[in-house]
């Protein structure tokens, strides 16, 4: 996308900045993983699984997890377009304000993490003893995952339509997704991960498929079936996100003046 | 005073914004807490710490990231610098500092209320926390969360300032960041930081703001102790703070803003 | 050209009533719009602050959805087919701009060029006619920011027409400017509709531009159409007073039916 391009060259007029911003996010993702290191400095295994299976469970999200972000993150910006009255400006042109607000103020920086997320997930693949017919279930579940997470940041977006002064609630949902999906699901409570499956689907972003790659009894019990669910549930929660935005656009009340 | 009130007041009018706020960070309490849970669960007594102690240490972490503006921002300065308004107030016969610090306490006295409460209330009914009995335990948690907020203000303030030197400072926003979340045991306690590692966490300035504060609460450090390491990284960001204010005042005469 | 039937368009607008309790309350912004614009006109729209102008103008432009009634601009139903409108009509806000703030004129026309895919070649041509016509060829490469507010509108006025549209509706484009500019922009926008034909539609407090530019003056008052006729029927609605500005104080002094 040339507008992307353009956006970096903006951005690419002060150098230093741009190269501390992408160190930046390169070293803020990998604080992350830095809890799960120290975490496992202390214990050999959290919620019944080791840190090779917990850092591929944490590389599949995490690339999903950036590659949406880099792509769709700014949607989540949508109550300060409003706010500024940029979104007006966005109404008015003949391309869907939804990409024009991916590509708003695109910037390198939002590689850095993407690359810090694939390393974690081949630094784990090589040190994960796992059953490899079942690979091919990997570039699956990425994919699967960024579909859902866009779609879990399209509500948060469309949330914003509605609470234009809070646009924090959708961090909840977007950032708290992220989060959720770092540690195995073992380690929550019950409740929580069945929400997780059956209400906000993410546990279809690495959890379900995730146990299918590294041959697990699903915890909970939930059937077998459910691992191949992910695109089923990426396509469901896609239109649902899709219904959502259209509908926040069309109650959209525009500011002052 | 007249300022801490306005302080506390205008940011009284975002209160849906403090809600939201509040909501995400009960629900982070929540995902954290249990990872928490499952590693106290692995290694009971660890750090010090019993399973309760750590969910209440998740939980008062959660509390402090408004008051304490963990993740940066939270100044009105910063926004002034760029826009080159600062030279007006640089030039005000008050100390901009201490403008600034009665407006930031303010405004912490505000978020204190509004999004430290739920989440401790929240965390308290769903996993049970440790309260202190002690009302000099209180007295000096008070006193603790204070300091932490200037030491907070101190590190922002700085960062803030930075942009009179550096075109764009978001590189610097993003490395204070980094440190921030990292340092200050937002993540983990730093008491169960490795080796040198949390030997040196311990004793960096970010420690002063959220580590600190929730170790008094828990009883885990001399209350004394605690406060005159937190009264001591006060004097340091203050002192550097009236340093850089000076070094800015002089730039603005110089050049004209 | 554009055809309004009925329109009406209301907001709910929360108050408090007290400590946390809010009450709604529906706010007419427009109600029971009608009025036909036809190709190749020129029209006025006045109306008080408040009055329904800017609303009535995000409604042509699709940037809100209407709450009754039908609206058609060159064919099109706008909230419905508002990216295929978007190619068919050009905007200018004068209150704020549509460009990218921090990117050079030049760039945003650019970016313009992909947002609409303008063939490259018409590009030039029109750009080349349109900096020709607006005077725009010493600061194409200044970005928008240190624009002053004449050069930049006259930006805003050659973005929105790069995709040479048949329909223009400008929301107050003569606001702020000094008399030079004004007049500018004003032998630019008599000359476009004159010799391209391109159907005109603005709103303005500024009664110069009526009396110099538009043959039918439409005013709205409380939401809804107050006169409509051309600029001598207007002034024979108050035969007694004799400068355009007097009729028009009496229209929005008058007592509400």
């Amino acid at each position: 996308m040339l507008l992307a391009v353009t956006w970096i060259r903006a951005a690419a007029q002060y150098p230093l900045s741009m190269a501390m911003l992408t160190i930046g996010s390169f070293v803020v993702t990998g604080l992350d993983i830095a809890v799960i290191l120290i975490i496992f400095s202390h214990t050999g295994s959290l919620g019944g699984f080791t840190l090779p299976e917990v850092m591929f469970l944490y590389g599949t999200s995490g690339v999903s997890f950036a590659v949406a972000d880099m792509l769709f993150g700014n949607v989540d910006k949508l109550s300060q377009h409003v706010k500024s009255g940029t979104f007006d400006a966005m109404l008015i042109r003949p391309v869907s304000p939804f990409v024009q607000m991916a590509v708003d103020r695109f910037t390198f920086q939002r590689f850095g993490r993407t690359a810090q997320a694939a390393t974690v997930l081949i630094i784990a693949l090589t040190r994960l003893d796992m059953p490899w017919q079942r690979a091919w279930m990997i570039p699956l579940m990425v994919l699967c995952g960024i579909v859902l997470i866009t779609a879990v940041w399209t509500l948060g977006g469309a949330i914003q339509f509605i609470l234009t002064d809070a646009p924090e609630i959708a961090n909840a949902f977007t950032y708290g997704g992220g989060q959720l999906t770092q540690y195995p699901l073992s380690v929550y409570g019950n409740d929580l991960v069945r929400a997780a499956t059956f209400i906000v689907p993410l546990a279809f972003v690495n959890w379900q498929p995730g146990l299918f790659v590294l041959d697990r009894p699903d915890p909970l019990g939930l059937p077998y079936w459910l691992r191949f669910l992910g695109p089923v549930a990426a396509l469901a929660l896609a239109c649902v996100a899709a219904f959502a935005w259209r509908a926040g656009l069309r109650r959209y009340r525009s500011t002052g003046s | 005073m007249t300022i801490f009130r306005y302080g506390f007041r205008r940011h009284a009018t975002y209160r849906a914004a403090a809600f939201a706020g509040a909501f995400t960070n009960t629900i982070f309490g929540v995902l954290r807490a249990y990872v928490l849970i499952a590693l106290w669960s692995a290694r009971p007594g660890l750090g010090g710490y019993d399973v309760t102690d750590a969910v209440t240490f998740c939980f008062l972490t959660q509390a402090f990231i408004g008051p304490m503006q963990v993740f940066g921002g939270g100044l009105e300065l910063s926004q002034r610098v760029r826009t080159g308004d600062v030279a007006l107030d640089l030039v005000r016969p008050a100390s901009l500092q201490m403008w600034s610090l009665a407006d930031d306490l303010g405004r912490a006295a505000f978020l204190f209320l509004a999004r430290s409460v739920p989440p401790t209330v929240v965390g308290a009914a769903v996993f049970g926390i440790n309260v202190p009995v002690d009302p000099v335990t209180w007295a000096a948690f008070l006193v603790s969360v204070t300091l932490g907020i200037v030491v907070s203000f101190g590190l922002r303030y700085l960062v803030a300032l930075s942009a009179c030197w550096i075109v764009d400072e978001r590189g610097v926003q993003s490395m204070s960041l980094v440190m921030t979340t990292f340092f200050s045991g937002m993540m983990l306690p730093l008491a169960i930081f490795p080796g040198w590692l949390g030997t040196l966490a311990q004793a960096l300035p970010w420690a002063a703001m959220v580590q600190v504060p929730a170790d008094v609460f828990l009883g885990k450090t001399a209350p004394l102790g605690a406060l005159a390491f937190q009264a001591l990284w006060v004097a340091v960001v203050l002192a550097a703070g009236a340093l850089a204010t000076r070094s800015a005042r002089r730039k603005v005469v110089i050049h004209g803003g | 050209m554009i055809e309004l039937d009925g329109v009406g368009r209301s907001f709910t607008v929360r108050h408090k009533t007290g400590w946390l309790r809010r009450g709604t309350r529906l706010v007419h912004a427009v109600r029971d719009l009608s009025f036909e614009v036809a190709a190749g006109e020129f029209v006025g729209y006045l109306g008080p602050n408040g009055a329904g102008k800017s609303t009535t103008i995000k409604m042509l432009t699709g940037i809100l959805t209407p709450t009754s009634g039908r609206i058609q601009v060159a064919g099109l139903d706008p909230s419905r087919r508002r990216t295929a409108l978007a190619r068919r009509i050009g905007v200018v806000f004068g209150q704020r701009t549509t460009l990218w703030w921090d990117l050079p004129l030049k760039d945003s026309f650019t970016l313009i060029r992909h947002l609409y895919k303008v063939d490259p070649v018409d590009h030039r041509k029109r750009l080349a006619e349109l900096c020709d016509v607006l005077d725009l060829g010493g600061f194409l490469d200044k970005p928008v920011r240190q624009l002053s507010l004449g050069q930049r509108m006259r930006g805003d006025i050659a973005a929105a027409l790069l995709h040479d549209p048949p329909v223009l509706v400008l929301d107050e484009p003569t606001i702020g400017l000094d008399v030079v500019s004004k007049a500018a922009v004003r032998g630019f926008l008599r000359g476009l509709n004159a010799e391209r034909g391109t159907t005109v539609l603005l709103t303005t407090h500024d009664l110069g531009d009526i009396e110099r530019l538009c043959r039918r003056v439409m005013l709205i008052d409380h939401g809804s159409l107050a006169f409509d006729g051309t600029v001598e029927q207007l002034k024979a609605t108050a035969p007694d007073e004799t400068s355009i500005e007097d009729v028009v104080t009496r229209l929005y002094t008058r007592p509400v039916q």
